[in-house]
């Protein structure tokens, strides 16, 4: 059967027709679509973990029992599971663990663009890099394979315009005969003390010279002869953009990246007159290419940032560019928070008590874009609280005060309440905000340990944020309204006074979340033509749901768009002429 | 079938249903016997950034991004972002637009204007661009939500795959209780396109 699959979800499907059992991730743009999917598939366990080295943890603990495990995550989240990933590589596994991670070269939705190609390299652990969605179907599936037959686990790196795809795919069945899961020990192997270690460290090296000699003969690194003036190596979504850029070109086109067939490379290098690696961000291939001594030409060439195009390979083969002359500038159109979500009045808070925000990961972060304009760091998930700490301590008292942590619930949960507990016990005396809006909302709401759902759906045990803090020791916890500003200002100015560790809750949840009960929108409101002076003051907490209409009144007005607006009650707020009420 | 790939490029504003307008486009022209590659960012499509969706279909399809430039058709959802991402289309392609302004958050804060005249603007560098009514031809049809439905029925005038296929495809894609809404919203686009 046919059908036209993203990569994401071609790789759900490889994963059940592999016979995965367990799958688990911590969401993540773009690799979050893969467990969205393995849901459909009851033969497979999917869940979110609280974070991405707890996923990673759950697939080891299930592979080193003998079932087929899957683990997901963004690019950045290869940092956050590192550790365990360094020495599962030494461990090796049981039932078979990919470890899908999902790149994002001209960083679409993400803080950085690390190319994780490094990560396999560094720890180890084959790599495969499909080029479209049946190729993530069939990798996923090779990728299991390789992982029982090589003893190792294995990692398959996508991007962006990979995950996000669609293509054609053909799909199969899932395998038949897997053995069940059952009780293993074998402490050698799985008890990494220095000397069971030691003697794996042997075994590691030696898996990746034999999977380089076999990748020579594996059909998923395939060489396409056609004109030998050029000869392109390339891998992944660069390959389909060579191919259009450059359709007369050989190629050899790598399906494992790590590691690499050096024989095969020599082989198609001694074929072709000129050779060229195509690859996005680092020169991963390239520098490894070089080392064994064969002449090629890559970075000089192609950017060591952003992603490619069929349009910049062709610009760098010095080829014609045919895109037109680009139009006037006109006004940009950056994403803004929701009518009605509540993260805008703390935001809107925090910039009139001037505060110094310690900001973090989530839809809160575009708290940063004006008029809010109330963040002033942001480094990755869960940094928000130990770097409030770190100025906490250096600060003079006057400013010291200024310092105020904002989190996401998700992000706290992830890895913020580490820097809580290092508050407390270091005595820092910062303000600490959770943005408990009930879900992980940044990457298309999903569920998360304080939300009461699980991944499946099925009601849990959720959370509770006060009773975690009093746990951890912080003696004063707040919980606000984040829709009423008086109690917004009021709480977070006394907090901020205090010179020690204070937590303030808000409670109001995230305004696209759709399951039943929990949020409900207020009436819609609308400015009253008469009473609105054109002070502009409601403009502040850039709600987009109100416009400025320069051509009402006499100075110009403000305006809401019935459809837009979620009744947060915010805007009224603000508006001392009493000209926002209840529309009619 | 001939080499020639088709490029069509989705774009407006999050928010705006383009995701679901190019997942139908992909479906018909797959059902239609062509291979078919769509690319797109979703990251920020829900909280109203400007969204742009590539979908190329042909006998085989490379690269799922549609080259700078030769873009056979721009479907547009807006006319700034329609404005906007003209320079991927190649000279002489065509523009279906919808005739509808939403304001960024610049305009909305007061701060610069919306731009005037960008239909003229658009038709005056790309000659074949029809301008549609979505809103009221979609109330005519018998709900405003079917405006990208009366869109798509005007492009598919424009591409050579068999109407059978449209429909086929919508029947797969759209809710039960919205389909006839929209199977008459996109006959009312095709007697347009
Ligand atoms: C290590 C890492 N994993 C995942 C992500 C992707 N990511 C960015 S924000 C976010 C969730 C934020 O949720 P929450 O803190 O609840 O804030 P909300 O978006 O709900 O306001 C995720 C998963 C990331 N940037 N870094
Ligand atoms: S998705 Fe939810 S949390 Fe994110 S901006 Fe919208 S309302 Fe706020
Ligand atoms: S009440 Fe005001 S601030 Fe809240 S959603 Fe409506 S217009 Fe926006």
């Amino acid at each position: 059967m046919k059908e036209i699959l993203s990569g994401n979800e071609a790789i759900a499907r490889g994963a059940y027709e592999a016979g995965v059992k367990v799958a688990c991730a911590y969401p993540g743009t773009p690799s979050t679509e893969i467990l969205e999917n393995t849901i459909r598939y009851q033969e497979i366990d999917s869940s979110w973990a609280t974070n991405e080295k707890v996923a990673l943890e759950v697939g080891i603990g299930a592979s080193f029992v003998g079932a087929r495990s899957l683990v997901t995550m963004k690019h950045v989240g290869v940092n956050v599971a590192a550790d365990p990933l360094f020495t599962l590589s030494y461990t090796g596994v049981n039932g078979g663990l990919l470890l899908i991670c999902a790149d994002d070269p001209e960083l679409h939705s993400s803080q950085n663009e690390q190319d994780s190609r490094n990560y396999a390299k560094f720890a180890k652990i084959p790599m495969l890099e499909p080029a479209d969605s049946q190729e993530c179907l069939e990798f996923t599936k090779l990728a299991y394979e390789i992982s029982e037959r090589h003893d190792t686990p294995v990692m398959l790196r996508t991007t962006t315009r990979i995950s996000h795809s669609k293509s054609v795919v053909t799909l199969g069945e899932r395998v038949a005969a897997i053995a069940e899961p059952k009780l293993a020990r074998n402490a050698a192997k799985f008890v990494m003390l220095p000397g069971n270690a030691r003697g794996r460290h042997y075994v590691v090296e030696d898996r990746i010279t034999t999977l380089s000699k076999e990748g020579c003969s594996m059909s998923i690194n395939r060489m396409e002869l056609r004109d030998k003036k050029i000869g392109v190596i390339t891998a992944g979504i660069s390959y389909q953009h060579v191919r259009e850029a450059l359709p007369e070109a050989s190629v050899l086109k790598l399906g494992m990246v790590f590691p690499l067939p050096f024989d095969l490379i020599r082989e198609f290098a001694s074929k072709v007159d000129k050779l060229y690696v195509v690859e996005e961000l680092d020169a991963f291939i390239e520098d490894q290419v070089k080392a064994i001594g064969i002449p090629v030409t890559g970075k000089e060439i192609i950017s060591l940032c952003g992603e490619l195009t069929p349009g910049r390979v062709r610009k760098a083969f010095g080829l014609p560019e045919n895109a037109q002359g680009t139009v006037e500038k006109l006004p940009g159109r950056p994403p803004n928070m929701c009518p009605g979500c509540p993260h805008r009045g703390v935001f809107y808070t925090l910039k009139q008590l001037n505060a110094y925000v310690s900001g973090d990961i989530g839809c809160y972060t575009l708290g940063f874009m004006p008029p809010l304009s109330a963040m002033d760091t942001c480094v990755c998930m869960g940094a928000s609280i130990g770097m409030a700490t770190g100025a906490a301590k250096v600060l003079p008292p006057e400013e010291r005060k200024k310092v105020v942590a904002v989190i996401g619930d998700s992000t706290f949960l992830h890895t913020g309440i580490n820097g809580l507990m290092d508050m407390v016990y270091n005595k820092g005396a910062a303000t600490v905000i959770i943005l408990d809006n009930r879900i992980t909302a940044m990457t298309g709401r999903q569920e998360n340990p304080g939300s009461g759902h699980t991944l499946m759906n099925e009601p849990t045990n959720a959370i509770d944020f006060p009773m975690l803090c009093q746990a951890i020791g912080v003696k004063n916890i707040r919980t606000i309204n984040p829709l009423d500003l008086d109690e917004c200002q009021r709480v977070i100015a006394e907090e901020m006074e205090r010179p020690e560790t204070s937590v303030i809750i808000t409670d109001k949840p995230c305004v696209l979340i759709k399951k039943e009960g929990v949020f409900t929108p207020g009436k819609p409101l609308a400015v009253a033509e008469d009473s609105c002076i054109g002070c502009r003051a409601c403009l502040k907490i850039g709600c987009p749901a109100i416009e400025w209409v320069p051509s009402s009144g006499k100075k110009g007005q403000a305006k809401i768009d019935p459809l837009l607006c979620n009744g947060c009650d915010v805007c009224r707020q603000l508006c001392k002429f009493s000209a926002i009420q209840e529309a009619k | 079938m001939s080499d020639k790939i088709t490029n069509i490029l989705l774009v407006g504003v999050g928010g705006q249903g383009i995701l679901l307008a190019a997942e139908i486009l992909s479906e018909t022209f797959m059902l239609a016997g062509f291979d078919v590659k769509k690319s797109e960012i979703h990251g920020m499509s829900q909280r109203g950034g400007s969204v742009v969706s590539h979908v190329r279909y042909g006998k085989e399809v490379f690269s799922p991004m549609v080259p700078e430039g030769e873009g056979d058709i721009l479907f547009g959802f807006e006319l700034m972002e329609s404005y906007r991402y003209l320079s991927l289309l190649k000279p002489g392609g065509t523009v279906i637009v919808n005739d509808l302004c939403i304001a960024p958050p610049a305009v909305l804060l007061g701060q610069e204007p919306y731009p005037e005249g960008l239909a003229l603007k658009i038709q005056e560098l790309c000659p074949d661009c029809l301008l549609v009514d979505g809103q009221n031809i979609a109330i005519e049809a018998g709900n405003a939500r079917a405006a990208n439905t009366v869109l798509l029925g005007a492009v598919s005038k424009r591409l050579d795959v068999e109407e059978k296929y449209w429909l086929e495809a919508i029947e797969k894609m759209v809710p039960k209780k919205a389909l006839a809404v929209n199977l008459k919203a996109f006959q009312l686009g095709r007697s347009l396109g």
